[in-house]
């Protein structure tokens, strides 16, 4: 395929290809969804084992569990880990599996609508039962 | 086009399912799955923060039968997830391609994964004096 092309256009090979990505940014994805796997490896085992301790708390428990800065500051990089990770798995699955150009584009952008209302939405919680004490 | 044969994905209807495409199929569902955890994790969080009569309402709903069993099942697909996740990783850095590893490693993460969610509900029941 290559050699038939050049053959017929009058461009060399390197001007075909300049333009066409960036050289700095092409691993941009996958990077960031290779690090945000390795901040979730504690983040989330964190999580877990404090979820295992405490489900099936009363709400008083509950806001002072949440009220404490160290669980302020975990709970705040876990939930924005978390939701960057989820939003880059989404994006591959649909780039991979929709094909029309318009419901790609409208569900990767309702995608990271989503993810950024979530991050919001967790994080002002978060303030307020820090702020208010829920 | 037939001069050149690119390598081609198989197709799902006659391929013989393994263990190596059944981990590399249920990675993607399980990150599915968690992903609506995600939504759930954010309502328990504004629960929390609206105030008691919300939270209780929540924490009713997520301790009813079909709750816990999602909940269950979310613990399973995170455990899954995570161990399949340090696969990936490893392969990323260039170890475990090998046929032979790749097998061992798929059926440490199956087994694991059960192992891992089984003890994190014994954990919780035994911690709430269950046993």
């Amino acid at each position: 395929m290559a050699g038939k092309a050049s053959g017929k256009s009058l461009r060399s090979e390197l001007g075909r290809v300049r333009g066409l990505g960036s050289a700095k940014e092409g691993t941009q994805h996958w990077w960031m969804q290779r690090m945000t796997a390795l901040a979730l490896i504690p983040l989330s085992l964190w999580f877990i084992a404090t979820l295992v301790c405490l489900a099936e708390v009363d709400h008083a428990t509950a806001i002072w569990w949440l009220g404490s800065p160290l669980t302020l500051g975990l709970m705040s990089l876990f939930l924005i880990a978390l939701v960057y990770h989820a939003v880059l798995g989404l994006q591959v699955v649909i780039e991979d599996y929709i094909h029309g150009h318009a419901a790609k584009l409208v569900l990767l952008l309702l995608v990271q609508a989503a993810g950024v209302a979530l991050v919001a939405a967790g994080l002002v919680s978060l303030l307020v039962i820090v702020i208010y004490g829920g | 086009m037939a001069s050149h044969p690119r390598p081609t994905s198989p197709h799902l209807q006659v391929y013989r399912p393994q263990l190596t495409s059944i981990t590399s199929i249920l990675h993607r569902l399980t990150g599915l799955f968690l992903s609506l955890g995600v939504v759930a994790l954010v309502v328990w969080l504004m629960a929390a923060a609206a105030g008691a009569t919300e939270f209780d309402r929540v924490q009713a709903c997520l301790g009813s039968i079909p709750g816990r069993a999602l909940l269950f099942l979310w613990t399973g697909a995170f455990f899954y997830h995570l161990l399949n996740g340090l696969r990936h990783l490893a392969w990323d850095a260039g170890w475990g391609f090998e046929l032979a590893t790749a097998y061992r490693t798929g059926w440490a993460v199956m087994i694991g994964t059960a192992i891992l969610t089984v003890a994190a509900w014994v954990l919780g029941y035994w911690a709430r004096g269950a046993f």
